[in-house]
């Protein structure tokens, strides 16, 4: 009687919202959010703030639990598993194994501030995967280096600059050879003249074939990056498509009105 | 370029503090001056029993009741601030209620009872309530003097530990966590390895203060009765010699010289607890700057390849 719905589909999409909805109380921040993310594609999420394009990123990995709707990652179903027709929340450990296969980089880095940078990337290789630290070290040192911090390996996060930090924090979902990376507004705290570097280091992932899904207010990097703009407007998606209709020629006026502030 | 002339200014004077220095050495002199001529003191008394068997004895007991019970109590606390943090209500209640007894019951009344244990209960029996009994001990045998007043002293303190804890858990951010679910890690091993070695900062400056406190509380484990330490062993000398005043002079002595080493081992530790925080702080870091001084000094080709993310910052958008 019980259909097994979990297990990945190399066919399925990247991500996949259905529908989704979120209640903070009587709060009702995601009204309804439809989504579709092609594997290796860059998805670029605008909006005004309060507009849910964070909270929905942050379901995506499971964050936040979803009150209605459903999301699925390679095709398969976040948070449950489908079993005589009922859903059944799943075990916390289950929870942990799909959210290893999602990077996540969030807009204060969230560095681990006891550990050295290379700690920092080390640390779920070797807490979650298994791997060994000879081979975990190798390997963040590696990322570090390709996020061009090959002389920042023994600092810790308070003696880097928020654009260095900002980029061990990069390496360190790297780290957990992620399917899917999303990024929450991950230069909205840095200063001006630290953004470009750590921008650098996302076109360059997107270049490489890295699925990602982007919330941010650098226009600029989701006209040079992203195959799909999302424009979100008081918990649903307003408009989506490519650069060219939805910054160039929006036909919302929630859209225009929005692009009119930011450009 | 001309090298630009130093300021040489004539620095601020102030007088208050000679002033003020001059006062603190006239009370000094005066305190000592009371202490060393008041032969009330007794100081060859002092001398003659503060290194003596019994007190050396007693210092030793009293270090062996604090490391002991502030050891058990330790882990005890973090099992019970976890279990207070716990999504398990049943886990909750139990840290509640244990926090709310050994808190709001007396410490010398809780040391009586562990003493007079074997007393009310000869025979300890492990086995199914109301049912048959599977193992047998003689409580008499398991709770002698030194377990029961180191589990007495422990019980108690690890109620008041849990608090500290709990209070230091709390203070690691949000985002910590978040972060380590966000990499897959599960509860417990985020719970480890990333917050509570961030909450050791705010845990360890109280736990110096309780431990400090624990080293004089050991004086009651006389309610088991526990009659080695050190404070049991200063008021039988001086009963028996008829001269408390030295004796109390002696059993002083000890405990501020314990407590000045207890302060120094409690510098390390949050020394240790507070690298990546304090960039004051000797950290593995050196070497990583000697790198870069390296690699800043471009004599050396760079580790890995200088690729497409190996350059720096990018070029704006």
């Amino acid at each position: 009687m019980s259909t097994q719905t979990s297990g990945l589909d190399p066919n399925a999409p990247m991500v996949e919202l259905a529908g989704v909805h979120k209640w903070y109380g009587d709060n009702h921040v995601l009204t309804g959010v439809d989504l579709v993310v092609p594997r290796g594609t860059v998805t670029v999420m605008l909006g005004p703030s309060g507009s849910g394009k964070s909270t929905a990123l942050r379901c995506i990995n499971q964050l936040e639990e979803i009150g209605a709707g459903s999301i699925h990652v390679e095709g398969e179903l976040q948070g449950y598993r489908e079993e005589g027709g009922r859903l059944h929340r799943l075990h916390p450990k289950k929870i942990a194994v799909q959210r290893a296969r999602v990077g996540m980089v969030f807009q204060r880095f969230n560095l681990f501030p006891h550990m050295t940078a290379l700690g920092n990337v080390m640390e779920a290789p070797v807490q979650v995967l298994g791997v060994s630290k000879a081979e975990a070290r190798e390997r963040a040192a590696e990322l570090l280096t390709r996020v061009g911090l090959s002389d920042r390996l023994e600092h810790y996060p308070s003696q880097l600059s928020g654009g260095q930090q900002q980029r061990v924090a990069i390496a360190r979902a790297l780290a957990m050879d992620p399917d899917l990376m999303l990024f929450d507004e991950p230069t909205s705290a840095l200063d001006p003249e630290l953004v470009g570097e750590v921008l650098g280091v996302m076109r360059d992932l997107a270049a490489s074939g890295m699925t990602m899904i982007v919330v941010t207010h650098e226009i600029g990097f989701a006209r040079e990056v992203a195959d799909q703009v999302v424009f979100m407007a008081d918990g649903a998606v307003v408009e989506h498509g490519p650069v060219s209709q939805v910054i160039d020629a929006p036909t919302e006026p929630r859209t225009q009105d929005f692009l009119a502030h930011v450009l | 370029m001309a090298e630009p002339e130093r300021i040489h200014a004539v620095p601020v004077r102030y007088p208050g503090r000679w002033i003020s220095a001059a006062v603190v050495v006239v009370l000094a002199a005066m305190v000592v001056n009371a202490l060393v001529t008041n032969d009330k003191f007794a100081w060859p008394t002092v001398g003659k029993y503060l290194f003596s068997e019994p007190i050396m004895r007693g210092v030793g007991w009293t270090l062996i009741l604090t490391v002991a019970s502030m050891a058990i109590a330790i882990v005890l606390a973090v099992l019970l601030a976890v279990m207070r943090r716990s999504a398990n209500p049943v886990m909750r209640w139990v840290s509640w209620v244990y926090i709310w007894f050994f808190r709001g019951t007396p410490i010398y009344t809780q040391l009586a009872f562990w003493g007079l244990i074997s007393v009310l209960y000869p025979a300890l029996t492990l086995g199914v309530p109301f049912g048959p009994a599977l193992f047998t001990f003689d409580t008499s045998v398991v709770f002698n003097a030194t377990r029961a007043a180191i589990i007495g002293l422990a019980l108690n303190e690890a109620a008041y530990l849990a608090e500290i804890v709990r209070a230091g858990l709390q203070s690691v951010d949000r985002g910590q966590s978040e972060a380590a679910r966000a990499l897959g890690m599960k509860e417990g091993r985020i719970l480890w390895r990333i917050v509570l070695p961030q909450a050791m900062r705010v845990i360890v400056p109280p736990t110096g203060n309780e431990t400090i406190s624990m080293l004089k509380t050991t004086s009651l484990v006389l309610a088991v009765p526990f009659i080695y330490d050190l404070n049991f062993a200063q008021a039988a000398i001086g009963n028996r010699i008829f001269q408390p005043l030295p004796l109390l002079v002696v059993a002083a002595i000890w405990y501020l010289v314990i407590t000045s080493v207890l302060m120094v081992g409690q510098y390390y530790v949050e020394r240790y607890y507070g690298r990546g925080f304090d960039e004051h702080a000797p950290t593995k870091g050196r070497r990583g700057s000697r790198q870069g001084a390296i690699n800043a000094a471009h004599t050396t080709p760079e580790i890995g390849p200088t690729d497409d993310m190996g350059r720096p910052a990018g070029g704006g958008v």
